[in-house]
């Protein structure tokens, strides 16, 4: 292999790696936007999703098979499952206590990852679980590059859910409801907005592309655990940090930047794949230093 | 404005303290009245007096099984009373606490194990190491928003972890083991009673020095930041140093946690440092009442206790934990024995 095909074989990965990036990024960023929580739950959100799409999968796998088609039909009742799990935790932990203090909100959040954590440890009793599908390995070989179907499928669904998302917020009265309450919160409810409907939606939808992206990540990579939404979800925040957290846009391209970053990354000499990890963490470090609105963030002085 | 008026503007963000922070409050539940009847410093005295005898005695009449989980409970007074100056004194949110711990215990393991350094000669340098990640973590980091902080400190917390793994000198993945016991003038600190009484000092000590920190002039300047951060800027507080001795000030505690938990066990490894290590010792912060001494002391003898308690509910009893560390910051956000300062 030349270094061009190697080079084109690392960008399908970071590609893949991206769009997980960019789907789980995008629910920190919403809720950031609304509420201004930073929502430590959202991995563990990505987390659940897995296991609702592994539920899903084996609800439906009997009539609609454990191809494509069953898979999506799995990822849509996952994200409507989770979605609707963000939704009660917005009601039951973070309602209550937006007039708290930051400190409290946060270790609010903190508690309520560490009870889908531990509920997901103590039903699967720390095993990983088995993801198994009928996608096959198929896949198109362009010269010496590799594109398996699975990849482009799920590059591909990632992108129509972000498409979908940016003409919702952009397009729909909800949408503009949810970009208005995210500017000024007492000025909508003047303005007759129902605040808490638009902050539950957006929950909603954060959550529901966090199970997306678990299902997919559970169907591609065919094992899923209590632990995984822990470091996607430090990584999403590193993106959507890339990004500027609060813009949408910025979620999507931070996502895609990380993908990129980390899978070019590893190639670079000395660091291997053990200090990936430690590269990404160093990424956010000094993004959050030296650039802390991002790359598309509104700059804002605010204090704690 | 006049704290002490009765009828203060209803502000949109509230702030982290009541009313009742300035001026005695009637002792509402049984941990405030057990304190109140402790007010007058010559029962206090003695209540110290008491403490400190239960402990010498303990050891004596348990077990080793108990001697051993109450070593670990002291140890967790240590590493929550140092945390307590970051989250409760500083009101600094650190998700990577554990990140000075595994300095502290790190540097005397290699020192020690690897360049046969003395014991007590290598205390320093833990010290100094700890004190210095404590700069290299809050210098950059302190002027940015709390929740970033946490993040940040969250993102080093991993970064030390991965870094212990992933070096040669730390041993890898299996991490270090045969680290030396120490000894003090011919006393080879060996057996586990040995170890509870040099932890029984560490939390006397912890306890007396953030106590005195608490009371000095910069335990003000941490509570009058932590509830304005501008205004305190505005009186000439240097924001940004505060913190920053809250920081270096909470590693050193970390790293003396880190050095004694190191040649107790005589083997370390990344996974004891882990990021559910500095939740754990936060939950305990958290779970006693931020700020508050006796709280956290408590707090830190639950997390430890609790779980051999809960021993019988297997992988349930952390399932337990965070059911419970949620519901106190639902109903009672400022923790067991929350902390009020008149």
């Amino acid at each position: 292999m030349t270094w061009y095909d190697s080079f084109l074989q690392q960008l399908v990965d970071g590609l893949v790696l991206g769009s997980f990036y960019a789907l789980v990024a995008l629910g920190y960023t919403m809720v950031f936007g609304v509420i201004k929580l930073l929502n430590f739950a959202h991995g563990d959100l990505y987390m659940t999703g897995a296991f609702a799409g592994f539920g899903g999968l084996s609800l439906v796998s009997g009539f609609l098979g454990a191809g494509w088609i069953g898979i999506f039909v799995a990822m849509l009742l996952a994200m409507i499952a989770v979605g609707c799990l963000g939704v009660v935790i917005e009601r039951v932990a973070y309602h209550p206590m937006l007039g708290a203090p930051r400190l409290s909100i946060l270790i609010t959040a903190l508690a309520v990852s560490l009870v889908l954590q531990n509920a997901a440890l103590a039903l699967t009793g720390g095993q990983y679980t088995a993801f198994s599908t009928d996608l096959g390995l198929g896949g198109f070989n362009l010269g010496n590059l590799f594109l398996s179907h699975n990849q482009i499928v799920l590059v591909a669904t990632a992108a129509v859910l972000m498409i979908a998302l940016e003409l919702f917020v952009s397009r729909t009265l909800y949408g503009r409801a949810m970009r208005a309450v995210s500017i000024d919160k007492d000025m909508c409810r003047m303005m007759g907005i129902n605040v808490s409907a638009v902050i539950a939606v957006t929950f909603f939808i954060g959550s529901g592309l966090a199970a997306a992206a678990g299902t997919m990540a559970g169907a591609y990579y065919g094992s899923i655990w209590y632990f995984m939404g822990f470091l996607i979800g430090l990584k999403a925040f590193t993106a959507a940090v890339i990004g500027g957290i609060g813009s949408i846009t910025g979620a999507m391209l931070g996502g895609l930047i990380l993908g990129l970053l980390e899978s070019f990354g590893t190639h670079i000499p000395f660091i291997g794949s053990e200090w990936k990890d430690v590269f990404t963490f160093s990424i956010l470090i000094l993004v959050l230093v030296f650039k802390p609105t991002g790359l598309l963030g509104k700059s804002e002085v605010e204090r704690m | 404005m006049d704290r002490h008026s009765p009828s203060t503007t209803p502000d949109t963000h509230k702030p982290d303290f009541h009313e009742s922070d300035f001026h005695e409050p009637r002792p509402r539940n049984l941990f405030q009245r057990l304190y109140a009847a402790f007010e007058s410093p010559g029962r206090r005295r003695a209540l110290h007096l008491a403490i400190i005898a239960i402990l010498i005695v303990t050891p004596w009449i348990s077990s080793q099984y108990t001697t051993v989980i109450l070593t670990n409970a002291l140890l967790y007074v240590v590493l929550c009373l140092g945390l307590n100056i970051v989250v409760g004194y500083a009101g600094l949110l650190d998700l990577g606490y554990a990140a000075f711990f595994a300095v502290g215990a790190y540097t005397i393991g290699i020192l020690t194990q690897q360049f046969g350094v003395n014991f007590w000669a290598a205390i320093p340098f833990a010290l100094l190491a700890a004190a210095l990640a404590g700069v290299i973590i809050g210098g950059p980091t302190l002027r940015l928003r709390s929740d970033y902080l946490a993040i940040v400190t969250l993102g080093f917390g991993e970064i030390v972890r991965f870094t212990a793994r992933n070096l040669e000198i730390t041993g890898g993945a299996s991490g270090l083991s045969h680290i030396p016991e120490p000894s003090l003038f011919g006393w080879h600190i060996d057996s586990s009673i040995d170890f509870y009484y040099v932890f029984v000092v560490l939390a006397v000590l912890a306890y007396i020095a953030s106590q005195r920190l608490f009371d000095s002039r910069l335990g003000r300047a941490w509570l009058y930041v932590r509830h304005d951060e501008d205004a305190a800027e505005a009186m000439g507080i240097n924001r940004v140093a505060t913190k920053l001795a809250a920081y270096v000030i909470g590693a050193i505690f970390g790293a003396i946690g880190g050095i004694f938990f190191s040649v107790n066990l005589g083997a370390i490894s990344p996974e004891s440092f882990s990021f559910q290590q500095s939740v754990l010792i936060l939950l305990a912060v958290v779970l006693g009442g931020m700020g508050k001494i006796p709280g956290v002391i408590l707090g830190a003898f639950i997390v430890v206790l609790g779980p051999e308690l809960l021993r019988d509910f297997g992988t349930l009893r952390l399932l337990i934990f965070a059911v419970l560390l949620l519901l106190i910051m639902l109903f009672r956000p400022s923790g067991i024995w929350p902390e009020k300062r008149s």
